[in-house]
């Protein structure tokens, strides 16, 4: 006489028992959790990008006026032998008033009339001034004739259009008076001014904090350039070398575990660490100038070396020993299965880590400001390989002294900058992503 | 199923024991004939021949078993390739037996040379050997044919084999029968006579492993023997 | 009357190619193969066979000295090829593997094309002087590996787009473009199916005329079918050593009988 036991599971398979009822809604809740942390990701994500774009974008646009200008002789040329020399000695200021002629001659000829209008050259950018003696010492031969010239306009007009300087605002402000801004509104209606996009924004160099409408990017964007060339030509071959000889050539031994745990502390060292290194070594010690890029290259080279070393030991780790052991079957050295087999297949790993490191160095600003890149730079940095030693800036470093300042038109200009160094991290990232979907196919 | 093994040498080792087993079958033939020969023409010259060429076969068998079991224990045959392996054993011993019958029948005319003649019955199983030999011939060409309705055939032929034996088996009683001193030489003659029809129930096993070789089954033991002689009394 | 024994069976008159005396190995504290002495003969197939574990594929890697890629690994005793030790200081392991050739267990071309596969071992010994010499190089290799009708249209296409069975012929015919004299091959067919299996087999058949094959296996049935001489490897120790008939119909040692029928791990 058999017994027979009851089964534990449940008489139907159609009809799911309290265990696995449990068991499914305490999965889907922990699929929910994850769900919503992801949501909350990116709405985060989302409100950063909108705000950036939103305080960004009217950086790329900028107020520009249209004036034709009587390069006068009698102020420009007394001599009139139209000598480089003599020219030179005219500074800006000898300059101003024939824009201050020409927007008067604007003003009759549209015939614009505002109450109580005083210092109508106070809409030109104070810049005009430079651009027109820039302009006549490079062509001397335009003295006497009368030429259209594109100005900036200054920086509350370019606020009054962008909305942050109201007619109310401008009869508190020094800079700006309600009737300057209507003759703004006139001139807009007669066509002389418009905002449009701004490529100076990316061009030109820096101005004083005077003038936020003539202030770009130019310099700082020439600057990391350089800073990228010189991490990029050391820090890629001493990491891919330092590299292959930790994972394929150096005993196992005390000393190789040391030097590896050190490397990986490395990546975690604060980036200001290195700046102080960097003052202390490169410019106390080496004597190299302040605020160069070749500066800022090694510093952040010794930033990316970390980096780069992790990824490409990575990369030579995931490279299969079948195809080592392949190759020393067939007679080639340690040498040769290094240089003819695993460093091709990991070369996908090493650019895709290079590439990381690159980004990641292109948006450090601590260690840039201690070496002295806060300064001021007007001019561009010279050709390579001179202009490594020129003083320049950075990307992230301009933002931050751009967000130092006090007119409130380096707000917006500050977040296009943030905007265009995103853009290039995008550049960069994609860039890896797409040499790594390129090169991966390959066993 | 005629396609060669991928790996070549594994057709070659069959083959090797298949002309092994061919060789030995040519060698049997051989000795029936000139057994039966030796026995009519009271040959004894031939008849030593034919003794002593039992040594061949009986080598010949030893070997082919040996590399039989070579073939088993490194190829691991299956299907077919096994019952190649497994009927060239069983084959081989058949015809190492016929062999033996064969000498047997070589050694008995020596004692027969000594004793006269007796009736047509020398001419008579020199008939029944000579169609035992072609029915080895056929079962030989057979199996190398992998020919299985042959093979049947000659499994039929046997039932003449039979016959003649029974015939003489009369005949011989009567000889016995006659004259007393016609027994000692008739006894030989008997015993010769059922040696050849004993080779021929050999040659029928060889026939019903062709028959395996082929088809996977033996044929149906429905095979009718002829030899009423033991049902036979006195008279 | 010897005119029906089988061909494949007469070994005797060969010359020994390596001959080991007194070989031990350690990884580290553990004494992996155990003093053993054997000799392998020219134009002949060896089969190692042994459960796992027993030191057969170790005792392999000594023969080309792939061991020296382990860090913890000590060879002692004397390996001779051709009458000189392979482990003296003065031989170069590189050079050493270009006259022993070696075959894995997973086929494993490189991630080139098959001409740049067979091409790589002649070019880095420098054996070809034209590229029409290493064009006649690459050919003749593939065509020794039972490879060459199925591949003479696409030599640019890479090495790993081939079935299991091609991608491990391609390997045997890489291992002999160097020209090596032995082959040694560490389960090459185990990760291929029965009719691959077969074709690398005859493959190996064939390649007997030339040169001599060491092959690790732990299917007893493919070391009946495919070698000569047997040796039976069990902890380390080598157990039994014989013309491979005789192994499997009637061995001297009971623990080689145990193995074979399959009595013993």
């Amino acid at each position: 006489m058999t017994e027979v036991s009851a089964s534990p599971h449940s008489a139907s398979l159609l009809v799911q028992d309290a265990h696995t009822k449990k068991r499914n809604a305490a999965e889907a809740r922990f699929r929910l959790y994850g769900a919503i942390a992801v949501g909350i990701s990116v709405l985060c994500l989302v409100f950063l990008l909108v705000s950036i774009a939103r305080n960004g974008a009217g950086a790329f646009l900028q107020t520009f006026v249209t004036l034709e200008v009587t390069l006068d002789e009698a102020k420009l040329d007394k001599k009139g032998n139209r000598d480089p020399a003599d020219l030179a000695k005219v500074s800006t200021f000898g300059y101003a008033p024939l824009i201050k002629t020409a927007m008067n001659t604007v003003i009759e000829a549209e015939g614009i009339e505002i109450d109580g209008l005083k210092k109508p050259e106070a809409l030109i950018s104070k810049e005009a001034a430079a651009q027109l003696r820039n302009f006549v010492l490079a062509n001397p031969e335009v003295i006497g004739e009368t030429h259209e010239f594109l100005f900036l306009a200054s920086g509350r007009i370019d606020g009054y259009f962008k909305g942050r300087v109201t007619l109310e605002s401008a009869g508190l402000d020094s800079k700006i008076t309600p009737e300057q801004l209507l003759l703004a509104d006139a001139l807009k209606d007669a066509g002389a001014l418009e905002t449009r996009f701004n490529w100076g924004f990316i061009t030109s160099p820096d101005a004083s904090e005077n003038r936020p409408e003539a202030s770009g990017l130019g310099v700082a964007i020439l600057g990391s350039f350089y800073m990228m060339l010189v991490v990029l030509a050391l820090s890629l071959p001493i990491g891919v070398a330092a590299s292959i000889y930790l994972e394929e050539f150096a005993p196992k031994n005390w000393f190789t575990d040391l030097v590896e745990v050190n490397i990986s502390n490395l990546a975690a060292v604060p980036s200001i660490v290195f700046g102080i290194l960097g003052l202390a070594i490169f410019i106390n010690f080496a004597g190299l100038p302040q605020s160069a890029p070749i500066v800022g290259g090694l510093v952040l080279t010794l930033m990316t070396l970390p980096t780069i070393i992790i990824a490409t030991r990575a990369a030579l780790k995931a490279v299969p020993p079948s195809i080592r052991e392949a190759a020393l079957g067939v007679g080639a050295s340690r040498m040769q299965t290094v240089t003819h087999h695993v460093l091709p297949l990991a070369m996908p790993g090493i650019l895709t880590g290079t590439i990381i490191g690159l980004a990641q160095a292109l948006g450090e600003t601590a260690p840039l400001l201690l070496i002295g890149m806060v300064a001021f730079v007007r001019e561009y940095p010279g050709a390579p390989p001179e202009g490594f030693f020129d003083p320049a800036s950075a990307l992230p470093v301009q933002i931050f002294n751009w967000t130092q300042r006090a007119d409130p038109a380096f707000v917006e200009r500050a977040s296009g900058a943030i905007i265009v160094l995103l853009l290039f991290l995008l550049i960069m990232n994609t860039l890896a992503i797409i040499l790594r979907r390129r090169f991966e196919r390959r066993w | 199923m005629n396609d060669a093994h991928i790996v070549t040498s594994f057709d070659r080792d069959l083959e090797a024991i298949q002309a092994m087993l061919m060789k030995m079958g040519g060698l049997v033939e051989t000795a029936i004939v000139n057994g039966a020969k030796s026995l009519e023409t009271r040959d004894l010259e031939l008849a030593e021949e034919v003794r002593k060429g039992d040594k061949a076969i009986d080598a010949l068998e030893e070997q082919v078993n040996e590399e039989a079991t070579r073939l088993i224990a490194l190829r691991a045959p299956a299907a077919s390739d096994l019952r190649t392996v497994m009927t060239v054993i069983k084959i081989s011993a058949n015809l190492e037996r016929v062999g033996d019958y064969a000498k047997n029948m070589a050694k008995r005319t020596t004692v027969l040379a000594e004793v006269g003649q007796v009736g047509s019955a020398p001419i008579a199983i020199r008939k029944m050997a000579r169609e035992v030999q072609l029915m080895l011939n056929d079962v030989l060409d057979a199996y190398i044919q992998r020919d299985a309705s042959l093979a049947e055939q000659i499994i039929e032929r046997d039932e003449d084999v039979d016959q003649f034996y029974n015939a003489l088996f009369r005949e011989l009683l009567t000889h016995m029968m006659e004259d007393p001193r016609n027994i000692t030489p008739c006894m030989h003659l008997h015993f010769i006579a059922k040696n050849v029809e004993r080779m021929g129930d050999h040659v029928t096993n060889i026939a019903e492993q062709v028959v395996y070789l082929v088809t996977g089954k033996l044929p149906d033991d429905n095979r009718m023997k002829q030899d009423e002689t033991s049902y036979i009394s006195e008279g | 009357m010897n005119d029906m024994r089988l061909t494949q069976r007469a070994t005797d008159m060969q010359k020994i190619k390596i001959s080991a005396k007194g070989v031990d190995v350690f990884y580290g504290d553990t004494h992996a193969i155990k003093s053993v002495d054997v000799d392998i003969e020219d134009k002949t197939v060896t089969a190692f066979i042994g459960p796992s574990g027993c030191g057969k594929s170790t005792f392999l890697r000594c023969l080309n000295r792939m061991n020296d890629t382990i860090a913890i690994a000590r060879v002692e005793g004397e390996i001779l090829l051709d009458g000189e030790n392979i482990y003296d200081p003065k031989v170069d392991p590189v050079q050493l593997r270009a006259r022993v050739g070696m075959v894995f267990q997973k086929p494993n071309p490189f991630p080139k094309s098959i001409y740049d596969n067979i091409a790589y071992g002649p070019r880095i010994h420098g054996l070809a002087r034209s590229k029409a010499e290493l064009d006649d190089i690459v050919e003749k290799s593939l065509k020794r590996g039972a490879i060459w009708d199925e591949v003479k249209d696409r030599l640019s296409e890479p090495g790993t787009g081939l079935s299991g069975g091609q991608q491990q012929r391609l390997c045997i015919a890489r291992a002999i473009a160097t020209e090596p004299e032995i082959l040694l091959m560490d389960e090459p067919c185990s990760a291929l199916d029965p009719i691959a299996t077969a074709q690398v087999e005859e493959l190996i058949d064939e390649l007997r005329q030339n040169f001599s094959v060491v092959i690790v296996t732990h299917s007893m049935q493919q070391a009946a079918r495919v070698s000569q001489k047997t040796a039976f490897f069990h902890l380390g120790n080598l157990v039994e050593f014989g013309e491979t008939g005789q192994i499997f119909t009637n061995p001297e040692d009971s623990r080689t009988e145990s193995y074979i029928t399959g009595r013993i791990g």
